[in-house]
């Protein structure tokens, strides 16, 4: 077995320095790698940009690197909950690309998957397809999206085995799979890390091929946006 | 005229047996409780679940069960989770049947603007562009007239648009239109207003073709 464990989160966000490209895992909060935030913050890595599909809330998730100034350019498609956010950028001190949730998870996906590019006629005729190549297929426009490229992809799985082979549950599953191996290095934190053979390999969602170093977190929160109950 | 419960009752009849459903925030979300008990159907939230069911009670909140508008919800026993380009690929690849959603501006092409208030409001497109410019069907859900009382149904979008030439039909709380010939075009009147009334809260253009019956709801 190749074993992907590391001890704790401070070995798993080795070689983390300022001006870095970040792909984080989640969908809102839920989902977010709580551990590696947290280091990111303590660490005080400066001038990164980030892919990921929010940009948490002002003291939870991103929005605790966003208070520090961490982050100079967030790659992101929905950014409406935090408030320090939309003061950075309509201030001009935060660069944002916004791009449209499918796109965003496909330039993921083919960054995975060695593809280098891919045509999707989300945000034809858009703000989204300026300096984009067009391309007509079936006589329907469709513009060109790229793979992103990135160092390090933060991720959070419920559970894994040694070998980096990764369970996620419910809907914190989102972007978190499709973020494996679309950077130098994945760094995968879980709630509960195993030996191998404790997971049954029919229910592997991601293979630990993609993974790098996985490790254990601790004491998550899993903030809920909208506690929404039955009345 | 109608309130928004209103709008999502009249939209609730739009949907058939067997349909996959995608409903967006806001007056589509309330769509689900106003959908006849006879009709099968799942709703899809983009954010990775098919099969999505009603709000939770207190002592079964799961933070790792959430849909689009970061509600906690239920999964139905029929219920599937996958990862987002998957997701997406169910809604590029136009195996969702339907889409519901909100906007800000709606034109008599089918432009469709609801991401962004340039200076104003920037809050992201999320999954809208995606869902627009991939859906077989997309129904708009929206108030005739902004709250300035300016139409919301105009000849050309004026906010920066999220899909071209893509809208079917829309339900506001005063009429049902669909769009024919880069026109708006009457189908029916919300209770108790008139044809005129709908006319004057309209900026683009509309084909009114003999009576126009009045809802039924």
């Amino acid at each position: 077995m190749i074993n992907k464990t590391v001890n704790n989160v401070t070995k798993a966000l080795e070689g983390v320095h300022d001006g870095m490209t970040f792909m984080l895992g989640g969908f809102g909060l839920s989902g977010i790698p709580e551990n590696c935030i947290q280091e990111l913050v303590k660490r005080d890595v400066k001038d990164v940009t980030c892919i990921s599909n929010n940009a948490g809330v002002d003291d939870f998730g991103l929005g605790l690197l966003l208070k520090k100034k961490q982050i100079k350019k967030m790659i992101s498609s929905y950014v409406g909950e935090n408030a320090e956010f939309e003061r950075q950028m309509l201030s001009g001190e935060l660069e944002v690309d916004l791009i449209p949730q499918g796109s965003l998870a496909e330039r993921c996906r083919a960054a995975q998957n060695g593809i280098p590019a891919f045509y999707t006629p989300a945000g034809y005729g858009t703000e989204v397809a300026i300096g984009k190549e067009v391309r007509d297929f079936d006589g329907k426009p469709h513009i060109m999206e790229e793979a992103f490229k990135a160092d390090f992809a933060f991720v959070k799985a419920w559970k894994g085995d040694e070998a980096g082979n990764l369970i996620f549950k419910g809907t914190a599953r989102n972007f978190n799979p499709l973020m494996c191996g679309a950077a130098k290095v994945t760094v995968v934190e879980v709630e509960e890390l195993v030996k191998p053979g404790e997971l049954d390999p029919n229910f592997i969602h991601i293979p630990g091929i993609f993974v790098q170093r996985i490790f254990q977190g601790e004491h998550y929160e899993k903030r809920i946006e909208q506690r929404t109950t039955q009345s | 005229m109608l309130d928004k419960n209103g709008i999502a009752k009249r939209i609730a009849q739009e949907v058939q047996d067997g349909f996959y459903v995608n409903l967006g925030i806001g007056i589509p979300t309330l769509v689900a409780n106003y959908v006849r008990d006879d009709i099968e159907l799942e709703f899809q939230s983009e954010n990775g679940i098919l099969g999505m069911g009603p709000f939770p009670r207190e002592e079964d909140v799961d933070a790792d069960l959430i849909n689009a508008g970061k509600q906690t919800i239920t999964a139905l026993p029929s219920a599937s989770f996958f990862d987002s380009a998957l997701s997406f690929g169910m809604i590029r690849g136009q195996h969702v049947d339907l889409t519901i959603l909100g906007a800000m501006e709606v034109a008599q092409n089918g432009n469709i603007a609801n991401w962004k208030i340039p200076g104003k409001m920037v809050k992201g497109m999320g999954g809208a562009m995606d869902l627009v410019g991939s859906a077989k069907k997309i129904i708009v859900a929206m108030m005739h007239t902004n709250k300035a009382g300016d139409s919301k149904l105009l000849k050309t979008c004026s906010l920066p648009l999220t899909g071209v030439e893509c809208v079917t039909k829309i339900v506001t709380n005063m009429a049902v239109l669909d769009i024919v010939n880069k026109k708006f075009r009457l189908l029916e009147r919300a209770p108790g207003v008139s044809v005129e009334a709908i006319q004057k809260a309209t900026e683009g253009d509309l084909i009114v073709e003999g009576d126009i019956p009045e809802m039924e709801l």
